[in-house]
């Protein structure tokens, strides 16, 4: 019979050794942890910049996707080094509340509105976002919200207040809050053909659309502006923080702005580069 | 002269053993000492397998005493034991046997050697690598008697080691029984083949109902029986 | 990934994105398991052989735990490995070692309550000859073990494949990032949610295959050890 003592030494050189040295590698390659949102992910745009920067800087960017709210958790936590996400209000408390070195403006991008291609509430192509969806409420149109607190929400939530309709109250059988991403939004809005509310990006990018359609754009009300942060150090002494600046210092760069520029899906740019312009 | 360590003579006294409320052995009193092969013999249920198991320590009794060459209890490692289906390991014949040789402390570079030579002994040194499993019941039988050999035991039991197995096996297997008693190893065997017992005993003890009826050298139980049980087994009826 | 690519021409391709996807997949589900039979077989067997008082507290909840719901036990992971947590000085967040870790607590329960009843029905049988030859605790739990081994792999299997199938744990403890902790599951979730639903369906069968072909490999490993050891 076999001696058992080396096969449980093969066994745990097994475990042991890619874990040991994937931990080693991991502390020896230059890389930060960026903590992002769904909708920079789906719509591709890190897939297009990010081989820029670490072709340029040699820094790997490893982005976790989640929803705002999620993102700016895990900033708090101090599990990632750098926070980019569409929240203006929220990324300046979490400056003002300590958790973070300083909010840089980068890029906006617009919000949509999508509806089914029949149009029931008979929207498409209005320039006015309040009126569209006071629209839909009267004729209580079927209306997918993502209700999962992420800035596409909060936005949604923005504009039915502009439009002076409180949802929370005023809301009906036709309007469904599933909790979600913005993919599992769209899917679900293509499934049950009803209006819905999404990133221009995420949209851009998004293959399973069944009849739906851009409903309502262009309004100044649907953009969406995009904040980098650097996680404060302060509070968490191991971030990266030469290595997290270096990346913000690029988002901002004329160089990493035309990479932003640069990105288009169908011939169409999706981000708009602003990090000078004022008050953004 | 050097003091021996040994666990004979085995004394029962007035032990007794219940399971349930079923009595299974009733106050009995018995000992086993150095020397012929001891034959248990006794009808089904009679408490063969009960005392077996009980003098080789691997049940304590309800009540009564039992002491190995006087000590109440010892490391009963010169006692092994073959039971009448032997549990082989999933390896083959030569490892169950090094198995046994491991956990008496024997070092790995004799194991081989020392195994080898008890399968020689037990005529399996032609199936050494063959997977214990496959081996037929008689040679199990044998391998497991070898396996109990690997603890050079002072006392051998044997529970109703041939039941299972036809004559062939049964014959290879009592002759190595013979074989072993005449190199002073104890046997003490449960049985309940009349014949078998003559042909291996120097004495016998009838067990009926949990209790002993009868002890005697084997040639006065066959000749001159004192019980009425006794005749009437050997007669072949049977004794409730 | 390429937009708009079938899984099936990605595979024929032999795009290298995606094969760092299956490597990954196997590596983490491949190590949670073995780590956790390394402390599941021993449990399932020391359950099975000792008797302590609430013995059997501890083994209604290990049966119980073999359902454990992964997005829970991915949550409970993260807040031990996060900075914030206890073991944010590990730094290991994020990472395929937190996946292994955290696929391995999911895993760990199946395997020790699977090797417990095995090993249960085999002390029967095992029991008066293990006990006559005086073996010691320890040497019946690896004696046992040993001897049940062919069972086990079936064990073993029921754990890779609670492993390999799921997706809560990774994705909260591996964050889905491309290149680094995105699996099969996860990249699944991700084309799904991108509404590349081809691509995702490709994918779960190629996952589906994958598990097949492991589970082939164990069978052909199993028979041809049982042809050799009886």
């Amino acid at each position: 019979m076999r001696d058992r003592p080396s096969i449980f030494a093969v066994l745990i050189a097994c475990i042991a050794l890619p874990m040991a040295g994937a931990t080693f590698t991991a502390a020896q390659e230059k890389s930060i942890v960026v903590a992002s949102t769904t909708s920079t992910q789906d719509s591709g745009l890190f897939g297009h910049i990010l081989p820029v920067f670490t072709a340029k800087t040699g820094i790997t960017v490893k982005v976790i996707a989640q929803g705002t709210g999620q993102a700016l958790d895990t900033g708090k936590r101090g599990d990632a080094d750098v926070v980019f996400v569409h929240a203006r209000a929220a990324e300046e408390k979490f400056v003002a509340d300590g958790f973070g070195v300083k909010r840089y403006p980068v890029m906006y991008n617009d919000f949509v509105l999508i509806g089914p291609g029949n149009d029931p509430a008979r929207i498409k192509g209005m320039k006015d976002i309040a009126e569209a969806l006071r629209k839909i409420k009267a004729d209580a149109a079927a209306f997918i919200s993502r209700g999962d607190k992420s800035g596409t929400h909060q936005a949604e939530l923005n504009l039915w207040k502009a439009a002076g309709i409180d949802i929370a109250a005023d809301k009906g059988p036709w309007y469904k809050e599933i909790g979600q991403g913005m993919g599992a939004a769209l899917n679900t809005a293509a499934a049950a053909n009803a209006y819905v509310f999404a990133d221009r990006g995420t949209w851009g990018s998004f293959k399973n659309r069944g009849g739906l359609d851009i409903s309502v754009e262009g309004d100044r009300r649907l953009f969406n502006q995009y904040g980098v942060v650097l996680v404060n150090p302060a509070k968490h002494r191991h971030v990266k923080k030469e290595l997290g600046q270096t990346f913000i210092d690029w988002l901002i760069s004329p160089e990493g702005q035309k990479a932003i520029a640069g990105y288009r899906i169908n011939g169409r740019q999706l981000f708009f580069p602003n990090a000078m312009a004022p008050g953004a | 002269m050097h003091a021996p360590r040994s666990d004979l003579p085995i004394v029962l006294e007035d032990v007794s053993i219940r399971a349930n409320d079923v009595t299974i052995l009733d106050r009995v009193s018995l000992d086993l000492v150095p020397g012929a092969p001891t034959i248990l013999i006794g009808p089904n249920g009679a408490g063969k397998s009960a005392l077996i198991r009980l003098a080789m320590g691997l049940i304590a009794p309800a009540s009564g005493r039992i002491t190995w060459g006087g000590k109440t209890a010892t490391d009963g490692r010169r006692r092994a034991v073959v039971f009448q289906r032997p549990v082989m390991l999933r390896r083959s014949a030569a490892a169950n046997i090094t198995y046994a040789l491991k956990l008496e402390g024997i070092p790995r570079d004799r194991r081989t050697e020392r195994a080898a030579g008890l399968l020689d002994q037990v005529g399996l040194s032609n199936l050494a690598e063959r997977p214990a499993r496959r081996l037929s019941s008689g040679e199990q039988q044998r391998l497991a008697l070898a396996r109990a050999l690997a603890c050079d035991p002072e006392v051998l039991f044997l529970d109703e080691p041939t039941a299972s197995l036809d004559p062939a096996a049964t014959k290879a297997v009592e002759d190595l029984v013979r074989a072993i008693a005449q190199t002073g190893v104890k046997i003490v065997m449960a049985t309940h083949d009349l014949g078998q017992a003559r042909r291996l005993a120097g004495d016998i003890v009838f067990l009926l109902r949990g209790s002993v009826r009868e002890r005697a050298p084997v040639d006065k139980f066959f000749s001159s029986p004192a019980t009425t049980e006794v005749s009437a087994f050997i007669r072949g009826d049977i004794v409730i | 990934m390429p937009d708009g690519a079938s899984a099936l021409s990605l595979i024929l391709a032999g795009d290298p994105s995606l094969y760092a996807i299956v490597r990954l997949s196997l590596f983490v589900s491949l190590s949670a398991t073995v780590l956790a039979a390394f402390v599941g077989l021993p449990l399932g067997a020391a359950l099975a052989l000792v008797h302590f008082p609430g013995r059997t507290f501890i083994v209604v909840i290990t049966n119980a735990f073999m359902g454990l719901p992964p997005v829970v036990v991915g949550l409970v992971v993260f807040l031990l490995l996060s900075r914030s947590g206890p073991l944010g000085f590990l730094g290991i967040l994020f990472t395929p070692q937190a996946m292994i870790v955290a696929q391995a607590l999911l895993v760990l329960p199946i395997i020790a309550a699977l090797s417990r009843q095995t090993i249960e029905d085999l002390w029967v049988e095992y029991r008066d000859e293990l006990t006559a030859m005086r073996v010691p605790p320890a040497g019946r739990v690896a004696t046992l073990l040993w001897d049940a081994r062919f069972s086990l792999v079936t064990t073993l299997l029921a754990g890779f494949g609670r492993a390999a199938a799921e997706v809560g744990t990774v994705m909260i403890v591996g964050g889905n990032i491309d290149g680094f902790t995105r699996t099969m599951t996860t990249a699944i979730a991700l084309e799904t949610s991108k509404g590349d639903l081809p691509l995702a369906i490709g994918l779960g069968f190629l996952l589906i295959a994958l598990i097949v072909a492991v589970n082939a490999a164990a069978w052909g490993v199993r028979r041809i050890g049982e042809l050799r050891a009886g």
